[in-house]
């Protein structure tokens, strides 16, 4: 009887967490395209339901909510779905929308998106040789083989994006760094902007003017086909076209000169806003945030090991909240810098990947803050993986991360005040 | 080339709904091979000859400025961006036929270029929603282009033809619907290859794009 009435809970819970699945999806990933193809929509929503669900499961498990065993019985039920949707479902849809994309073989669609399937099977598999995660007494098709690799994956992620995410809030929040920016620094770029656009418009204008007369004069200018053409063209090129490929090639440059000035002075008027806030007293409260972060993340990258076992209960909730809160919003600012209308299915499946895979590895990780009592159901069923390994292989990668992170900051801050001085 | 031969006209719209494509079969006469993603602004010029035959013919260069991004970048590309919408002489609305969004964000696109001379940060109170009042005094002339009509299955077509009809009476509009398929390439002269011959016209005061 008690195993109905925690099903059911367990139920409208994961119910809860697909429909906000579903309306972060449509508010906020897809609020500029028209989403035609519903299947994106319900795979990106189950999956970060059943994501959401594990956590649930991890608090339950502490507050001792729900009876063991049918808290054990979810959570064996969750990780089989979870490691179905990420290693067979989404990789297949990713396949499949990537192929539909490339017009040659939109006509068997389904039978090269299986082939893509298989590869990504095959280097999956292979994942697991040079990782000592597992004892040879298991089969092949267990849930450990599979969550160890995307244990794997989820974890070398994870450290990568904590080690980035550790250097670069303070970089980002403190307003030490901002680089100052004024009203006349960014109208110079402009006025060069507007320059070089006016340079690549008479140029352009030249080229048309020119083309039209050697049109009206009866040369067309033909691009040599064939191996007869490109041997004519080498003896005999009229003088006209000659000039136009000449002019072309400054006008590439010209145009690559332009589209660089576009994106130092929309990274300029980011500079300034960031300034502006900081300002405000939402922007202080964040800098004082800023400093505090600061100060934990060097904590982080120099004592790893620090957190005692009742400390560590109240930082796995709020690990939980802010790690899902921010894989979100970094998620829906990655989407809209990369996306277009054509590729906004696969790119979505993708996040939805990645969001699974976190999540996946989160479950694996926060065994190490959680008080000894707790880690015994995570042991249980996710069966005699070597988590050590992936302890030890979060805080390599972290580190690697964090320092590489603090290289490539470190480089970007210096030259960009050079940048800016030019006349 | 003196400055008062200088016709400049924006092309705004989505990403990928075909801008950049439309520009170069406008300018060069022949299709885009490879459409790539447009960074900042991409400009093209199309020597147009204006009232062709008669004794006030003039040569102009129309310079159309392709303008890439999306309704909801980052403010501070916004700011960016608004620095080429100065003296604009026209606006060409590009949308997607087969994308219903890219149509509703043309009236996000239209207020960005319009409110040029407000504060780069001024608050849009319409929130994008249409209102008639904003475009009753523009006095720059708008066009508005819908692509990819082969895309649509036939049974669909006047279905959206319909919808895009309403569209372009809104913005006070002249609408025309394209086509562009790899058949149309290479005509000569100022014939515009590849366009649909479906035209409407919206509203009294509004011009093509050949001005006075």
């Amino acid at each position: 009887m008690s195993f109905l009435i925690d099903s059911s809970i367990m139920i409208t819970s994961q119910i809860l967490f697909f429909g906000f699945g579903w309306l972060f999806f449509m508010r906020q990933l897809f609020k500029d395209y028209e989403v035609r193809q519903y299947v994106v929509q319900v795979i990106f929503s189950v999956t970060f339901a059943f994501s959401c669900t594990m956590f649930e499961l991890i608090i339950f498990e502490i507050l001792k909510v729900l009876n063991s065993s049918s808290r054990y019985f979810h959570w064996k039920m969750n990780l089989c779905v979870i490691l179905l949707i990420l290693v067979f479902m989404v990789p297949f849809y990713i396949g499949y929308f990537i192929v539909s994309n490339i017009r040659l073989l939109h006509r068997q669609r389904l039978l090269f998106s299986c082939l893509l399937w298989l590869t990504f099977m095959y280097f999956f598999w292979k994942l697991g040789d040079p990782f000592p995660i597992l004892s040879p007494k298991h089969g092949i098709l267990s849930i450990e083989q599979l969550i160890s690799r995307v244990g794997v994956i989820g974890v070398t992620l994870m450290a990568l994006l904590s080690g980035f995410g550790a250097v670069n809030c303070p970089y980002t929040y403190m307003s030490y760094f901002l680089r100052n920016v004024t009203d006349a620094d960014i109208l110079a770029l402009e006025r060069r902007l507007l320059q070089t656009m006016d340079m690549i418009i008479s140029k352009k204008k030249r080229m048309a003017m020119t083309r039209r007369t050697m049109f009206q004069k009866g040369e067309v200018h033909n691009k040599p086909s064939g191996f007869w053409g490109m041997i004519k063209s080498v003896t005999t090129s009229a003088p006209g076209s000659e000039n136009l490929t000449l002019i072309q090639q400054e006008v590439d440059a010209l145009e690559e000169l332009s589209r660089q000035l576009f994106l130092e002075t929309a990274d300029l008027y980011a500079t300034k806003e960031r300034i502006e806030y900081s300002k405000t007293f939402k922007g202080k409260y964040f800098n004082f945030l800023g400093y505090f972060f600061s100060i934990y993340c060097v904590w982080k990258i120099f004592m790893v090991k620090f957190w005692s076992q009742h400390i560590s209960f109240i930082l796995v909730g709020i690990i939980i909240v802010t790690s899902i809160r921010g894989l979100l919003i970094t998620l829906t600012k990655f989407f809209y810098a990369i996306s277009s209308s054509k590729s906004s299915n696969v790119i979505v499946l993708l996040l939805a990947q990645i969001m699974g895979m976190y999540f996946v590895s989160s479950v694996l990780l926060i065994r190490m803050s959680m008080p000894l009592e707790y880690r015994t159901i995570i042991t249980e069923v996710l069966g005699e993986l070597q988590f050590n390994f992936y302890h030890r292989w979060f805080d390599v990668i972290f580190l690697v991360s964090a320092l590489s992170s603090i290289l490539f900051l470190y480089l970007a801050h210096k030259q960009a005040p050079e940048k800016h001085m030019a006349p | 080339m003196a400055s008062l031969d200088r016709v400049k006209v924006l092309v705004l719209g989505d990403s990928g709904v075909g801008k950049s494509s439309l520009v170069h079969l406008l300018c060069q006469n022949q299709v885009l091979g490879n459409p790539s993603w447009t960074v900042g602004c991409s400009v093209d010029v199309r020597v147009h000859d204006y009232k062709e035959g008669t004794p006030e013919e003039k040569t102009y260069y129309i310079e159309l400025w392709d303008v890439g991004g999306s309704v909801g970048s980052a403010s501070s590309v916004k700011s960016t961006r608004a620095v080429f919408y100065n003296s604009v002489n026209g606006i060409i609305l590009v949308h997607d036929l087969t994308n219903k969004k890219s149509s509703q964000n043309l009236y996000r696109w239209s207020l960005e270029a319009l409110n040029r001379d407000l504060v780069p940060t001024g608050v849009l109170v319409t929130n994008g929603d249409y209102d008639r009042e904003q475009f009753a005094d523009n006095q720059i002339p708008l066009l508005v282009i819908g692509t990819k009509l082969d895309q649509i299955h036939e049974a669909k077509r006047h279905e959206v033809l319909t919808r895009t009809a309403f569209l372009a009476e809104d913005f006070n509009a002249e609408e025309i619907n394209l086509v562009i398929e790899k058949r149309y390439f290479l005509r000569e002269g100022n014939q515009i290859p590849g366009f649909s011959d479906r035209k409407r016209f919206g509203g009294g005061t509004l011009k093509s794009l050949h001005y006075d």
